[in-house]
């Protein structure tokens, strides 16, 4: 291998101890991410992606989370085995996220000057004037006259701009990675739309490697270098964006792909999954 | 030590600084936007309005109580004394508003005539129900000062960190809360010894676990927010989190809760000198009061004025309380918007 990657996962494997016995969230999975490179993990709710993301700087609650077998190499070195103080250095600093409920992900109590301030005061002690730097990457994710906002506690703002601010925040420390767990799920279509076109310009900008979780296939093509289709905690089919959308081999990634609507086509019912038949296929 | 702290100066001291840092607590929630809506929604409650007054009226009073000045060779004099100071002791009881003392054999003309008449010492009621207000703001002032730190602080980590913490001060809040409270109370102060600051310690340590479970409960729920996984996920550390993201989030609870608390402590006050292990015999307080008018309602004429003058004093600011933390608990209902 001429680069090594930025990120890769090895056999990884996340059970959660509960009362009634063991869920096997994540069956040995492996992947590898590249500096700069757009990876997009699809699949239903349960599949185990968010899961993955979340791994990834270990934020599972441990207890009842038990991270069974494989490994997840940051820059080479194995995030499990890092201790708590190491992985805060992690969290935010390379690795960031952003959640899919803007609305409850920032905290109502501060403005969002404030909580984009704590995020450049705890990984870019360095920064002098910390104003500006915010205003600078409220501006960045496309926020109208930045400086007239800074004062606004998050419920002022609209959905689309709540996420707006999460994404400046996670960007203001500077991560070599971004995990956007289904960043556009609580929103509007036509936010939605927004959202994936900031993410398609800052990823451009700022050269980052960029973690997409989503159940919708539809908006992943044109950001996405490379797709894995999770179900069941396995990952079922993993390649080149194109070429997987263009010629999908699992039955359950074709069937993901016929959920798409289609604008044009013959009014008719919407595809639904057949887990019955995906089962036996699958196993 | 002790001498310094019974010091006329530093107890003046001590009543600025407690109200400098009231002040500064204002001060510094106005720049929130939730507490400067909660206030907003609070000055419109016409009835939480006029509570809070009477409350800084009482407030008021009890400062004037505890501040003094020096009146040469030593002495002191309370600036209390400066407005009342100049009425005389009678030699025993007298009616309000009476011209002569009580007693039938003897009725001897007053000195001055007495608002609220005056009790078995000659002492004028009146000016003994003011001094009293200091009594019962100090002792619920040093209570909360202990229980609120406790129990917040140990509502936060058993929300927060959940599992074996969480059970430890379950466990250790509801061993204190199965012994019968005025038991405990009784048991405590008659090992410490009687006085205005073990009576505090010994409320301080039994009402911290009604204001754990509130705020464990309320950081259970907030601990569950994605804002607190967004927190984590920055790398932000435990203790930070709990104190920049959480506490911010139940703090209005502490305020109630102290608020509605406070009435408590003064109540139970006046329950532990009935009890006779309450405020020492010779300090001004509205439980002695109570305490010594229950046994003259059996004289004849019946002396009732020392009673009821207590009680009305003491339902004044428990009222208030009470009414100043409803209004404050609707200015803070996030359904309200």
């Amino acid at each position: 291998m001429a680069d090594s990657p930025l990120l890769e996962i090895r056999d990884l494997a996340i059970h959660f101890a509960t009362e009634t016995g063991t869920v096997e969230a994540v069956k040995g999975i492996s992947f590898s991410l590249q500096k700069g490179e757009t990876l997009a993990i699809v699949g239903e709710s349960g599949s185990g992606k968010s899961v993955t993301g979340l791994a990834l700087t270990r934020l599972l609650p441990e207890p009842p989370t038990i991270y069974k077998s494989g490994q997840i190499l940051l820059d080479g070195q194995d995030v499990l085995k890092k201790s708590p103080r190491e992985l805060r250095t992690i969290r935010g600093n390379k690795i960031a996220y952003i959640f899919q409920e803007p609305s409850t992900s920032l905290n109502p109590v501060f403005t969002i000057r404030n909580q984009i301030a704590e995020a450049i005061r705890l990984h870019r002690p360095e920064v002098r004037d910390i104003d500006a730097e915010v205003i600078k990457y409220l501006d960045l994710v496309g926020i109208v006259d930045p400086a007239k906002r800074l004062h606004d506690y998050p419920h002022q703002l609209s959905g689309g701009m709540q996420q707006r601010v999460m994404i400046a925040m996670a960007l203001s420390c500077q991560p070599e990675l971004l995990v956007a767990d289904e960043p556009t799920t609580a929103l509007d279509v036509t936010i939605q739309a927004q959202i994936m076109d900031q993410l398609r310009d800052l990823k451009k900008q700022v050269n980052m490697a960029i973690i997409l979780i989503t159940h919708n296939f539809g908006i992943i093509s044109g950001i996405a270098d490379r797709v894995a289709v999770m179900f069941r905690g396995k990952i079922v089919e993993y390649g080149e964006t194109r070429a997987v959308l263009a010629n999908p081999q699992h039955p359950y990634t074709k069937a993901l792909i016929q959920c798409i609507p289609q604008p044009g086509q013959k009014r008719e019912r919407l595809t639904t999954i057949d887990h019955a038949a995906l089962e036996a296929a699958t196993t | 030590m002790s001498a310094l702290f019974t010091h006329w100066l530093t107890q003046n001291l001590l009543v600025l600084a407690g109200f400098a840092l009231i002040g500064w607590m204002l001060w510094s929630v106005s720049h929130h936007e939730r507490w400067r809506r909660a206030w907003l929604r609070f000055k419109s409650d016409r009835s939480g309005i006029i509570a809070l007054l009477v409350v800084c009226l009482y407030l008021l009073l009890g400062a004037l109580e505890v501040l003094r000045f020096p009146t040469g060779g030593g002495a002191t004099r309370t600036v209390l004394d400066l407005f009342v100071g100049h009425i005389p002791a009678e030699k025993s009881y007298s009616m309000p508003l009476a011209k002569t003392l009580l007693s039938e054999a003897n009725p001897d003309p007053l000195k001055a005539t007495h608002l609220l008449g005056t009790d078995a010492l000659g002492k004028d009621v009146f000016v003994e129900v003011l001094k009293a207000c200091k009594t019962a703001l100090i002792l619920g002032g040093l209570t909360a000062a202990i229980y609120i730190p406790l129990g917040t602080l140990f509502g936060l980590l058993a929300g927060y960190f959940r599992r074996r913490t969480d059970d430890l001060i379950q466990y250790l809040y509801t061993t204190l809360a199965s012994i019968p409270t005025i038991l405990l109370l009784v048991s405590i102060i008659l090992v410490l010894g009687k006085g205005l600051g073990t009576m505090s310690f010994a409320l301080g340590l039994t009402a911290w676990v009604g204001l754990c479970r509130l705020i464990r409960g309320e950081t259970l729920r907030q601990s569950e927010r994605p804002y607190v996984t967004a927190a984590r996920a920055l790398g932000q550390s435990h203790w930070k989190i709990i104190t920049q993201h959480l506490l911010p989030n139940v703090m209005h609870l502490v305020v109630i809760n102290f608020v509605l608390g406070f009435s408590g402590i003064v109540l139970m006050e006046s329950v532990l000198s009935y009890l006779g292990v309450g405020t020492p015999v010779g300090t001004a307080s509205w439980g002695n009061m109570i305490d010594s008018g229950r046994s003259e309602l059996s004289r004849d004429p019946m002396v009732w004025w020392n009673l009821v003058s207590a009680t009305v004093a003491l339902f004044g600011l428990v009222l208030s309380l009470n009414l100043v933390g409803d209004s404050l608990r609707r200015a803070f209902d996030p359904k309200r918007g």
